[in-house]
């Protein structure tokens, strides 16, 4: 008996507490309706970006996943095919190889020549350099040209009886009795010739870095300077570990770039020499919008997918051990 | 890291003016006010003018093929003089705009990127009004979403989304290059919230009080006071309209409709071997964005500094 009051009384307590709860919530809520409000209008405010999402995000990755696994040519009905996309891939279709080859080396090289490139200009420009808003336009320029005009400019340069390049560089070869370089019509030399065009436009990393080399704090520079470090220890020991996330958004961002590789190999060369310019996205491009092969086309672009996304796993893996953040400080 | 990033930003003019900043090589440590060249400085300069004269060439030696004749560009140069074009062309430009209807291209970029722009304004900074100030449970984390899909590659998305377009009848009309902008962008949203939350809060807290909604706040008061923040990012949505090539690629098919970039494209098929006419045709395409970056120069600055975003 005793026992049931109590439990009763416990009962009428908290049903107590909850009344009390919800009154002053509703207090909370009249006194200040922001609340309810602000939550009302977070999603009706970020509704445009939700939607965008779904509809040009998620939905179109999903479908293409499925996609993949047809066969279909837009103009009549698209059939299931199985994993039979995925497997022509992998041993019946050879240029799918040489387009992720030639994608591999463009990226090997690209990416950290172009990295290191920016970094070293950036280090320059933060030696206290006179005119540094100039210098920093100069080198950022390059950045603003459209791909297709780059394109354009740069088959120019790298004509091999007019063009700027081998104008300038008959002397030297002369001395040794070579003969002029014939970059893109060149199997062997069409991919260098690309790496080179991009180092045209380090200007962005540049300016990414500059920001970076600034943030680094003068005390530390002065500690490591009274306890006896050079200039090549410094930059080793001080600078270096600072600006680590900087080369990591650099070599990350610059990788996923550079493997969508597009807009200049389709207006310069196409596949080029021997299909040595054919890069991963233009080789999609062809399947889909040439061949009208959107089943292949999606599996090309998922494998693309799973290849970017393993990537920039395993450099944010490989990042931890050599990615310093100033908290852990 | 981005705390450091924006005090960076904020310092970036300090640390070059201040006085008592010691440079970092031991030169300059020693002597720090003498305005003498060291050895080091000078080897500094010339690596740098290297490099710079590199970035350059291109551009003038565009800038002269532009303005040269047909066989005087086939000649070799043997000496400094004969790049000077003489006699120059001009002719060239109008001449471009006459074989590949320049100003139809033209009028149609312009539409597009206009569009684009008030689209990304619009719908980003609301976006971004409601990461930076609406207080809601892992509002922080749904951002974080938000720029995590910046790092998905475009081309997954692309199939499947020309599909959609097709099936609506969207091909070869500009909607598939306008509307996906009115969905906001996650960069120009990542900008907006970055400016938005250095505004000082007391501004609106008033407006608040007196029973102003978000909405009306937004409009009123924190977008009139955002305008660097929105030439940044129209900055930037203006570059990658304009320079889009792969979207109206896909998704415009008549000549009538062709961007700027596609016409380039075009005349490069068109006439292989007339690189004075194809130099010409790189000017005009150049133009407007060398103006746009030169007038607007420290706002691109501010925008990559922020994100640390290649442009």
């Amino acid at each position: 008996m005793t026992q049931h009051n109590q439990s009763r009384d416990r009962e009428g307590a908290e049903q107590q507490d909850l009344e009390t709860m919800k009154r002053q919530s509703s207090r909370a809520a009249s006194r200040d309706p922001m609340g309810r409000e602000d939550r009302r209008d977070f999603w009706l405010f970020i509704s445009p970006w939700v939607v965008g999402f779904l509809l040009f995000g998620l939905g179109p990755i999903v479908a293409s996943l499925v996609l993949s696994f047809m066969q279909w040519d837009i103009f009549r009905s698209p059939g299931w095919v199985g994993s039979s996309n995925y497997r022509e891939m992998v041993f019946d279709d050879p240029l799918t190889a040489k387009a992720i080859w030639n994608t591999f080396f463009y990226t090997v090289f690209a990416v950290p020549l172009g990295t290191a490139g920016s970094l070293a200009v950036a280090m320059l420009l933060n030696t206290k350099v006179r005119g540094l808003a100039v210098w920093r336009t100069l080198y950022y320029l390059p950045t603003v040209v459209s791909g297709v005009a780059m394109a354009v400019i740069w088959r120019w340069l790298f004509n091999p009886q007019i063009g700027l390049l081998n104008r300038m560089l008959r002397p030297f070869l002369r001395l040794f009795d070579l003969p002029d370089p014939a970059w893109l019509q060149s199997p062997v030399l069409a991919k260098p010739a690309y790496v080179i065009m991009s180092l045209w436009a380090i200007g962005g990393g540049m300016i990414i870095f500059l920001a970076g080399l600034q943030s680094v704090p003068q005390h530390l520079y002065e500690a490591a300077e009274i306890d006896g470090a050079g200039p090549i220890r410094r930059f080793r020991h001080v600078t270096l570990p600072i600006i680590t996330p900087v080369i990591f958004f650099s070599l990350t961002m610059g990788i996923i770039g550079s493997f969508q590789i597009f807009t200049q190999a389709y207006v310069m060369t196409g596949a080029g020499p021997e299909n040595s310019t054919l890069f991963y996205v233009l080789y999609l491009f062809d399947n889909a919008f040439r061949y009208f092969r959107m089943g292949y086309a999606s599996a090309l672009a998922w494998v693309l997918f799973v290849i970017i996304m393993i990537v920039t796993a395993v450099q944010f893996a490989a990042g931890r051990f050599w990615v310093f953040y100033e908290q852990e400080a | 890291m981005k705390k450091r990033g924006r005090e960076s930003f904020l310092r970036w003019g300090l640390y070059q003016r201040s006085p008592d900043a010691k440079a970092h090589g031991k030169q300059r440590a020693k002597i720090p006010r003498k305005r003498l060249p060291s050895p080091f400085s000078l080897v500094v300069y010339a690596v740098l003018m290297c490099g710079a004269i590199g970035m350059l060439v291109p551009f003038l030696w565009m800038a002269r093929s532009s303005l040269v004749t047909a066989d005087q560009i086939l000649k070799p140069c043997e000496s400094l003089g004969d790049f000077v074009p003489s006699p120059a062309r001009p002719r060239n430009f109008p001449e471009v705009f006459e074989k590949l209807h320049f100003w139809r291209c033209l009028g149609n970029t312009t539409f597009i990127t206009v569009c684009v722009l008030l689209g990304t304004i619009l719908s980003s900074s609301l976006c971004a009004y409601a990461f930076a100030y609406c207080r809601v449970p892992y509002r922080n984390r749904i951002f974080y979403c938000v720029l995590a899909t910046m790092m998905l590659p475009a081309v997954v998305t692309l199939i499947p989304v020309f599909i959609v377009f097709r099936t609506i009848g969207w091909i070869d009309t500009f909607n598939p290059l306008i509307v996906p902008a009115f969905f906001g962008s996650p960069f120009a949203i990542f900008l907006f919230r970055q400016f938005f939350l250095q505004l000082p809060r007391e501004l609106f807290e008033a407006a608040r009080v007196d029973g102003a909604s978000n909405l009306r706040i937004w409009a009123t008061i924190v977008l009139p006071l955002s305008k660097p923040v929105v030439i940044t990012v129209a900055i930037f949505s203006f570059m990658g309209t304009w320079n889009d090539f792969m979207g109206p690629l896909i998704f415009l098919n008549s000549e009538e409709n062709w961007t700027l970039q596609l016409g380039l494209a075009s005349f490069m098929g068109l006439v292989t071997t007339d690189w004075h006419l194809l130099m010409a045709g790189s000017m005009i395409v150049l133009l407007p964005v060398l103006v746009v970056f030169f007038a607007l120069q420290r706002y691109f600055v501010r925008g990559i500094v922020t994100t640390g975003l290649k442009g």
